[in-house]
């Protein structure tokens, strides 16, 4: 039945090469924790992934009961962790996986240094690597406002504060995200799309990528 | 795929646009031959046991959002002029940097251009700076002594804003809003009441709104800081007042005054006291109903 469906789609789309891409390649020894256990530094880039994919997934379903305006992102905030079922559980995903994802991908790019796993060939992917260090460290500071709490408030007053002291461009920062004269709801509308439109995208094209030139150029050999 | 004059094509089309058809050769595999060891096939073999990893983790993530709820304060007010601003943990680092004698006042460019540029600029272009062709660690002390004392640096950096950060809180005898708003809603669940929301708790109402302590005394003495509804607005609310205190309690904060709150010893007489504070006494959610 399912191999009838499949070879129907496979016929008309040719659909085996892409996931035999994907799924088609050898573990080598010594990244594979099972034959060297302290190989499992080599599955901080996997656990990165799997926390990102339980940060999206958490912040899908919590878009379902956030609402970007200063009357009422507390409340809704506060409603959905307390009297949706399950809000607190997905809340406590999305809140404590900011974290975690934060720590594994530090471990993972600790890994790739110290393994020196950087080196050429993999330069270009290293670059990747850090732009999304950026672009996960931009979304935490863009999340945290969105409580609309005193702590989400104030931190990103300040975190404006110095961003705006950079020279020439600093004030053009400043504007470009508060969007007026003092953090408010332009500032709360606009930190809202840049974490669920704008850095989501960013982050999906970069892990693309990421990806792709890993499955490229294979992992680095054995030290 | 690609189409021809291929009879087993059902429908031919004129200038067909699909891809060609493609060697699936291209598609071999990665050669790890030349490792030493023994490989394992991604999928379904390796993958399997990353999922069984990944469930136990899944398992103990779950167990600690259930522990620990995620945190939330009280509303924002932007005229709060007491809160002690503190960003999420990963960027205290830079947030410390920025208190450091040489990075802050004339030179604050320094701590928030000059070294995080330096440090973050290097990391982006670490391939180029590190060219040699030693992966071990040990065999790049440049790199790898710079990595480490950036390191041990950020660490430090980050304990010491968050000490500073519980020095201050216990300094000015501060709880953090989120820890006070669930130690009240705990309380709260405690006796049987709905747990509180900030900024909508709803006030009891106002128990014998016709007596003339309130119609006469009151509402000409003390709606301008306590609310037309003495719902609050300079001075606190004084809706259910008689469930925080008693009649000398409060007859003895209007004869004196306290705080913002000014003495009515010689405004009003010690009768008026006497019936406000009565008055007052008797504004308990019980009797609002
Ligand atoms: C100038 C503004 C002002 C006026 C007028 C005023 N109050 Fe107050 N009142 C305050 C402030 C401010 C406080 C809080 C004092 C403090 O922080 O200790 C307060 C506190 C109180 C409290 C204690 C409430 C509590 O929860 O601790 C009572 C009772 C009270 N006022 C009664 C009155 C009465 C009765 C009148 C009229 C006769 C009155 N006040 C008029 C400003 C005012
Ligand atoms: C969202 C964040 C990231 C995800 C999900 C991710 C995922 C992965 C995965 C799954 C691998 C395979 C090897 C492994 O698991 O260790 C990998 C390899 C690699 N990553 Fe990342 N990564 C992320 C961020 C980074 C960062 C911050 C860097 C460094 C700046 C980086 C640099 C590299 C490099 C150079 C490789 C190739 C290493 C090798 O071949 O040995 N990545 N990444």
């Amino acid at each position: 039945m399912f191999k009838a469906i499949y070879n129907w789609i496979d016929e008309r789309l040719d659909i085996t090469p892409m996931w035999r891409d994907i799924a088609d390649h050898e573990v080598p020894e010594h990244v594979n924790p099972a034959h060297h256990f302290s190989a499992f530094v080599y599955c901080f880039g996997g656990l990165t992934f799997f926390f990102t994919v339980i940060q999206i997934l958490s912040g899908m379903f919590l878009t379902m009961y956030y609402v970007p305006d200063i009357q009422n992102a507390y409340y809704s905030v506060d409603y959905l962790q307390h009297q949706v079922a399950f809000g607190g559980i997905v809340r406590g995903l999305h809140h404590w996986g900011a974290s975690l994802v934060i720590v594994m991908m530090f471990l993972h790019a600790l890994r790739v240094f110290f393994t020196g796993s950087y080196k050429h060939p993999r330069e270009m992917n290293w670059v990747v690597g850090m732009l999304l260090f950026f672009v996960m460290l931009g979304l935490g500071f863009t999340g945290y406002l969105l409580p609309w709490d005193n702590k989400a408030y104030f931190a990103t007053k300040v975190g404006i504060e110095i961003a705006s002291t950079i020279p020439w461009i600093g004030d053009d920062i400043k504007m470009l995200l508060q969007g007026g004269d003092t953090p408010g709801a332009v500032t709360l509308a606009r930190f809202f799309a840049i974490h669920v439109f704008f850095l989501p995208g960013a982050l999906l094209t970069l892990l693309a990528v990421h990806f792709y030139m890993i499955r490229k150029q294979g992992i680095s050999g054995p030290l | 795929m690609e189409k021809g004059h291929d009879t087993k094509e059902k429908i031919v089309y004129v200038g067909d646009s699909r891809i060609r058809k493609r060697d699936r050769s291209a598609n071999v595999p990665q050669d790890y031959s030349s490792y030493p060891g023994k490989t394992e096939a991604f999928v379904p073999n390796f993958l399997l046991k990353e999922w069984m990893v990944g469930v136990v983790v899944l398992v103990g993530f779950l167990t600690l959002t259930i522990a620990e709820p995620a945190p939330l304060g009280y509303p924002a007010d932007p005229l709060n002029t007491n809160f002690i601003p503190m960003p999420d943990w990963y960027f205290l680092f830079l947030y410390q940097l920025l208190k450091m004698p040489y990075t802050s006042g004339d030179y604050v460019l320094l701590g928030t251009i000059a070294i995080p540029g330096i440090a973050f600029g290097a990391m982006l272009l670490a391939p180029w700076l590190d060219r040699g062709p030693e992966r071990r660690f040990y065999r790049r002390p440049i790199a790898s002594s710079l990595m480490i004392v950036s390191l041990v640096a950020c660490t430090y950096l980050t304990w010491e804003a968050w000490t500073h950060y519980q020095e201050e809180l216990e300094k000015n005898g501060i709880i953090p809003e989120h820890h006070e708003r669930r130690m009240m809603a705990e309380e709260a669940v405690k006796q049987g009441k709905p747990r509180p929301v900030p900024g909508k708790d709803t006030l009891p109402a106002i128990v014998a709104a016709d007596d003339p302590a309130f119609t006469n005394i009151i509402q000409a003495q003390c709606i301008s800081c306590h609310g037309t509804e003495l719902e609050g607005g300079v001075g606190p609310a004084l809706r259910g007042i008689g469930d925080r205190m008693g009649k000398e309690e409060i007859a003895e904060i209007i004869t004196n005054g306290r705080g913002g709150m000014p003495a009515y010893a010689n405004i009003l007489t010690a009768e008026e006291i006497d019936q406000v504070a009565e008055w007052l006494a008797k504004q308990k959610e019980e009797a609002a109903g």
